[in-house]
């Protein structure tokens, strides 16, 4: 079974998403960070694979990859840093790309090195399922979920294409907006994720814009999930020991569990 | 041809954005599709294109540079005469007008050298719609009067810090303040580049250039051109003024790249000659991205062909070979500025001072019958700060 839907299979529980950039401010926090991030209360990673125009992405992410990139990630280093770290943790891993990079690495190619490196899922912002045929295809057969994402203005139409395309979970962007900590969501939220629901059994979990405990505790009492990133990204920056992130992480993960 | 109905020409092209993008551009095909038959819509158009923007643009025979060149005849097709100074006038307006009509308050833009951005702040002036053009740090440095002709219209310029601080990155900013007002706003995005709709619609507006082009060649001329020969950043003029001409296969069709300092620099624009397909601005098309997969840094003169990626027709077009696709590198261009400026007292922009030096090659190497036309896309005057360290150095 798939790593993601055994986090997923545990009754009544919450799933805690996090993100970080690969390769910020370099390979080897990272490789401290991850591991650090589990501790405290994650249960899925997102490893972020960096590139030059992120277009989904807030200053926070933006910047982090800008970085990753002058201080020289590159695929092959995101592969082995997936390895040493499946390696090392039991929390399933999830790669975030954009599409080119994958494109012009080949797909089939990518998404066999990224099983071997021990992948269960994968996020590509910029590849609604419309276009994503041969790259959903190349995972499946690599047992690695393709996950898709759905906004506050998604159509019934979309939800059904994504409900019918799903893998691992649902990836709902809570905000129309581009990632960040927010102060608000929109008031429309949990009837849309009624909607989801009432259309597919896959596992929703919220992303963009969460930052605080309280923010997770509202969005986890109405999805199976919460993702986090750009917070993180600045308490690495703010205190590179990672005591900060690691109480973070602690906070939210309490009032996931609470929720 | 028109793109299927996932918006690909042939294997290039497609929506390559974020789910939350979906919605708004299938209210736009939407529309476009709805006002591109409307009678009513389009009778506006054209009025606003004959009284504002002041088309038809004339054809104009460069007597002076096809003595100078010795060989064909070289005429030009006057978009720099157009209200703003380039062919950007035509999509913003059909653009503005389409926005209004979805009900849209407000207008983003992106710009490079600064001529989308200026059109498109003149449109919404006209149209009472608020407008906001993200534009590269860089580019604002270079093309400063293009920003104070924007704020005094009303526009308000967002300067883009990040990445290469041009183009390419004005668009990133363009797309992410899109993806966050995207039920307020309407994208007036620039060039045929960008998800489908975009490179269809925008190709719609300028093909205005070429339908008007070919009549005017047959009227005073009784034939078509043997050549014709746009720059190419993004490539909205020469697919503008292509299109019209792509079932006459007796015209040769030429875009000129960027090739900044020479293509085998490294630091130049020149996407279809030394790039390959990738995905940059939500298409699939020629892109120049580095072996893992990442944008590449571009160079140019000029700031409009600054642009590591080009239209996916344009990519379609090089790949069927309809269109030859050739560079002229910032040496090049300028001597195509001096040598219009001082033989027709015409300045031309920096970008279209690209395709007058390939014109003026062909030409030389052409018989005396045979006709080049060159759609001179802007005229030059926001150029001349960029040009004048050059122009000193050799009167010296």
């Amino acid at each position: 079974m798939n790593k993601i839907d055994r986090v997923f299979n545990k009754k009544g529980s919450k799933a805690l998403v996090g993100y970080i950039t690969t390769g910020y401010p370099d390979v080897d926090t990272t490789l401290k960070a991850v591991p650090v991030m589990v501790e405290n209360g994650c249960d899925i990673i997102e490893l972020g694979i960096p590139f030059s125009d992120p277009i989904g992405d807030g200053p926070v992410i933006q910047q982090a990859s800008y970085h990753a990139l002058q201080n020289g990630i590159n695929m092959e280093k995101c592969f082995e840093a997936a390895s040493a770290l499946s390696g090392q943790i039991d929390a399933p891993l999830v790669f975030m790309s954009y599409f080119n990079p994958v494109l012009h690495y080949g797909i089939e190619r990518f998404a066999c090195s990224a099983a071997s490196a021990g992948i269960s899922g994968l996020i590509v912002p910029d590849l609604p399922p419309g276009e994503s045929l041969e790259l959903r295809k190349a995972c499946r057969s690599c047992d690695i979920h393709l996950i898709y994402m759905l906004s506050p203005n998604s159509t019934p139409e979309r939800i059904r294409l994504v409900a019918q395309n799903a893998g691992g979970f649902i990836y709902l962007v809570t905000i129309t907006g581009v990632t960040g900590a927010r102060r608000s969501f929109p008031p429309e939220l949990p009837a849309l994720i009624e909607h989801i629901k009432a259309a597919t059994q896959v596992p929703l979990c919220a992303g963009f814009g969460i930052s605080t405990p309280a923010q997770v505790k509202t969005m986890a009492s109405i999805t199976d999930g919460v993702i986090f990133g750009s917070r993180l990204i600045q308490l690495i920056d703010e205190d590179p020991s990672l005591k900060k992130a690691g109480q973070f992480i602690r906070s939210l993960k309490e009032a996931l569990d609470g929720a | 041809m028109q793109p299927d109905n996932k918006g690909y020409f042939g294997s290039f092209g497609g929506q390559y954005v974020p789910e939350t993008l979906i919605p708004a551009l299938d209210e736009l095909a939407g529309a476009y599709e709805k006002y591109k038959n409307d009678s009513f819509f389009q009778a506006e158009l054209a009025r606003l294109n004959t009284s504002y923007s002041g088309r038809p643009t004339p054809l104009y025979p460069a007597s002076r540079l096809t003595l100078r060149c010795g060989g064909g005849r070289i005429l030009l097709k006057r978009e720099d005469l157009t209200h703003t100074g380039a062919h950007k006038i035509n999509n913003a307006l059909g653009q503005g007008l389409l926005a209004k009509q979805m009900g849209k308050k407000r207008i983003v833009a992106e710009t490079g050298a600064g001529q989308h951005g200026v059109a498109t702040a003149a449109v919404c002036a006209m149209l009472g719609l608020e407008c906001v053009v993200y534009m590269g740090s860089e580019d604002i440095k270079r093309q400063a009067l293009n920003v104070t002709r924007m704020k005094l219209m009303g526009a308000r310029v967002i300067p883009v810090a990040t990445g290469s601080c041009t183009l390419k990155d004005a668009i990133n900013e363009a797309i992410r303040y899109w993806i966050t007002n995207v039920s307020t706003s309407h994208y007036l995005l620039g060039s045929v580049v960008g998800p489908h709709p975009y490179p269809r619609i925008v190709r719609d507006f300028q093909s205005v250039i070429g339908i008007e082009a070919r009549q005017q060649m047959l009227e005073c001329d009784g034939r078509l051109p043997d050549y014709v020969v746009a720059c190419v950043g993004g490539g909205s003029n020469a697919m503008g003024i292509f299109h019209a001409f792509l079932p006459d296969e007796a015209v040769k069709l030429v875009g000129v790249e960027a090739a900044g300092k020479g293509v085998e620099s490294g630091h130049h624009g020149a996407t279809l000659n030394a790039g390959s397909p990738g995905i940059l601005h939500g298409s699939k098309s020629y892109l120049l991205q580095d072996s893992n997969g990442q944008v590449s840094a571009t160079h140019s003169i000029s700031a409009g062909l600054d642009y590591p990626g080009v239209g996916p027709e344009h990519s379609y077009l090089k790949d069927s070979g309809r269109v030859k696709y050739v560079s002229a590198d910032d040496a090049q261009a300028l001597e195509g500025f001096k040598m219009l400026s001082s033989t027709e007292g015409i300045i031309p922009a920096l970008e279209t001072a690209h395709a007058i030096f390939t014109a003026t090659r062909l030409a030389s190497n052409m018989g005396r019958n045979e006709v080049v036309l060159v759609c001179l896309s802007g005229r030059g005057d926001k150029d001349m700060e960029i040009a004048t360290p050059y122009l000193e150095v050799e009167s010296e």
